[in-house]
């Protein structure tokens, strides 16, 4: 059988489930989301599964991905797995306000009251749209089902996800922490949508932790969409950390007002096919936003991070440092846009993205991106591909520290840069903690949960 | 201590070190003076296991061991220490971690107890006063931002916190102003032992004037062509180096 015939015939076989399915997709669910649906697969049929010929996709073939018979879960299912058990996984000493996301679906942490102030909402996004649609006015008008094969499919198949609200000048003191788990006895493809408003003042942090629980094939595709109000403050950290057979493709989209300030952190530490997009639109003047992303691969893992960043306004900042270390046959891509707009004058925009290649097999490629139609505005980019280097680890070692710790060292100093700019203490002690792990090669747990498996 | 017999080494191939003999016995002090470019360094990085450098003939025992056997941080726990010439900046080592793992890894290599956090930065304390570090360098990553003189003290700073038998200082004095060069012999000389032994590779006198050898050894196209006392290093200063490259026929 050629590649064209396996290719239509993976287009197909996804027509033919929406066609099968849908009665199930628009049971139950808002009108909302189910005034998406139709529109929303059309464009993905247009488009196609995303493989090298989608310039977006130029490094990353999502294909093969697609291949296996998964189950979808159209429908909420029962909780399997111990629901209060997943809930003791957390950043010791880091007091959260704990939510779980189960292959998609949002389950409600019934057994730990947390300390949300009065008026904010943890809930899961089929409820609130049913419940509370006005706060939805403007669900998928971020993400749009025209620029993102992947996008237009979640908006497809789009039932839960978590919903965060923070009302005017609320400050939330405790990060909110999201758990996102993957389990099934089938391989499983997962929709994951979800919702994050944060009104004019008000200030959140959010903590999104990606898991897979045992050795089945997962595709996880989420997408999430977050309104920065005037002189907000979000900071938004993901820590993705699955196993091999795991694919995350992982859409962001950013609204930011006037004087909102917004960081994104992304750290991934471990799983087969990773796939970032973040999309930021600076809409208000005087935004700031930045973006962190480390990734640590190895074996034939792949990690591709693709950003864009649109200055719509004048007199915003926004700064990206992305920094990689690749080891055995891994692969990995980062592709930033900057796009400053004709009246977006007194723009900063920053770039840079290092990555560190620890054998001759492995590969990065990385590229920069401008498009400045404003003449007054400050912009750089800047990218690297090397190897530790080996006058700084000979130093070390002529100190008494043996070569692979050294190397450690190096590694761990790599990647510092990035982490110290998380702002949460104890998460950052946490990470720095799991990247030392990763790095010696050790599995890096972010949970001390009973679950295990070899992942 | 140090034997060094018939000692060839090449970098990229190119032949650097041509036949060099030296011995150094334990509470000596050797200097090695030469021109640029005579293989002072490559002697240097040679004996504290540089890889760029290839050892093409000869020996080097130290304590009765095959030294060039060995890997660098081997070296260095079994008591050789390099004072580079051009210490590197680590950007995102902080100092304080870097010292350390060092000082541990020499404790665990002489099987003595590791040191706590809390005891280290004690023993940091009473070494920092030696060379005059400041806490404001040891709170920063490893060399970042140090200027060149405060890249020496930190240089020396480590030898005090390691205690080695043997320390090659290798062009401690390039780059340092004169009160930053006493600070630094200063620091050398207290640490001096009827036991620990030095080679100072330098280009000039000066520093010979703190720091008061024993030997003084002029190498000169990979071969050490002199050797004498203390005074040779005057003698050499009035001179010049042309008066070596005459004697040895250039």
């Amino acid at each position: 059988m050629s590649v064209l015939v396996d290719k239509a015939d993976l287009s197909l076989k996804y027509t033919a489930h929406y066609n099968e399915v849908k009665d199930e997709l628009f049971a139950n669910s808002s009108d909302i989301l189910n005034a998406q649906r139709n529109k929303a697969f059309q464009n993905f049929v247009l488009q196609g599964i995303p493989t090298r010929r989608n310039e977006n996709y130029k490094y990353t073939n999502l294909n093969p991905a697609f291949l296996p018979d998964f189950k979808f879960i159209h429908t909420k299912e029962e909780k399997k797995a111990d629901i209060s058990e997943v809930f003791r996984c957390d950043v010791p000493q880091l007091n959260t306000n704990l939510a779980l996301v189960f292959n998609g679906w949002f389950y409600k942490n019934e057994t730990e009251k947390g300390d949300l102030p009065e008026g904010v909402i943890l809930d899961s996004l089929d409820s609130i749209s049913k419940e509370r649609p006005e706060l939805l006015e403007k669900y998928a008008s971020l993400a749009n089902v025209e620029e993102d094969p992947m996008v237009a499919l979640n908006t497809a198949f789009a039932k839960d996800g978590f919903f965060l609200y923070v009302p005017k000048n609320v400050v939330v003191e405790s990060p909110i922490q999201i758990i996102n788990l993957l389990q099934d006895e089938k391989d499983t493809f997962s929709t994951q949508r979800n919702f994050i408003l944060v009104e004019d003042g008000a200030k959140v942090q959010v903590l999104l932790c990606d898991h897979t629980l045992n050795l089945n094939q997962y595709l996880n595709n989420s997408v999430t969409e977050i309104f920065a109000g005037n002189n907000s403050e979000v900071e938004f950290y993901t820590l993705q950390n699955q196993h091999n057979k795991a694919t995350n493709i992982n859409s962001v989209f950013i609204d930011q007002q006037r004087d909102s300030r917004v960081t994104s952190h992304t750290a991934s530490l471990h799983g087969g096919l990773i796939r970032n997009n973040l999309k930021f639109a600076l809409n208000g003047e005087n935004a700031e936003a930045h973006m962190y992303g480390m990734a640590f691969m190895d074996k034939k893992q792949h990690v591709d991070n693709f950003t864009q960043v649109i200055h719509a306004a004048p007199h915003c900042e926004s700064n990206q440092i992305y920094k990689n270390v690749l080891d055995e046959k891994s692969t990995g891509a980062f592709a930033g846009r900057i796009h400053v707009v004709r009246d977006a004058q007194k723009t900063n925009a920053f770039q840079r993205n290092n990555n560190l290649l620890l054998t001759d097999e492995a590969t990065m490629q990385t590229k920069p991106q401008l498009i400045i139609d404003a003449d007054d505005v400050k912009c750089s980019h800047g990218a690297t591909v090397g190897q530790i280097d080996e006058e700084a680890l000979f130093y070390l070692r002529a100190r008494g520290i043996n070569e692979d710790q050294a190397r450690l060292m190096m590694m761990n100093a790599f990647a510092h840069e990035v982490v110290k700019e998380i702002k949460l203490e104890p998460l950052r002690d946490r990470i720095d903690e799991l990247v030392d792990k990763r790095l010696k090669g050790e599995v890096a747990r972010c949970h001390d949960c009973a679950y295990q498996c070899d992942c | 201590m140090l034997k060094i017999k018939d000692l060839y080494a090449s970098v990229e191939g190119m032949e650097i070190l041509k036949g060099i003999n030296l011995e150094v016995k334990p509470g000596e002090v050797h200097a090695i003076m030469g021109p640029n470019g005579s293989g002072k360094s490559t002697l240097a990085n040679v004996l504290a296991g540089k890889e760029d450098y290839e050892v093409t003939n000869g020996e080097v025992v130290f304590e009765g061991e095959d030294l060039l056997e060995k890997s660098p941080e081997e070296r260095a726990k079994d008591g050789i220490f390099l004072s580079f010439q051009y210490p590197v900046e680590i950007p995102g080592v902080p100092m304080v971690n870097f010292l350390k793992t060092s000082v541990n890894e020499h404790r665990k290599h002489k099987g003595l107890k590791e040191l706590t956090a809390g005891e280290f930065l004690k023993l940091m304390r009473e070494k920092m006063d030696l060379v005059d570090m400041h806490t404001k360098l040891t709170n920063r990553m490893v060399n970042e931002g140090f200027s060149g003189g405060e890249k020496k003290k930190n240089e020396i700073f480590q030898m005090a916190l390691l205690e080695p038998k043997l320390a090659i200082l290798d062009e401690t004095d390039s780059g340092l102003d004169i009160d930053a060069l006493k600070t630094v012999a200063n620091g050398v000389n207290a640490l001096k032992s009827p036991e620990r032994s030095t080679i100072v590779v330098t280009h000039y006198q000066r520093l010979l004037d703190y720091i008061v050898p024993d030997y003084v050894h002029i190498l000169y196209q990979g071969k050490i062509v002199k050797t004498a006392g203390k005074e040779l290093a005057l003698h050499l200063e009035e001179k010049g180096y042309d008066w070596i490259k005459s004697e040895n026929g250039n």
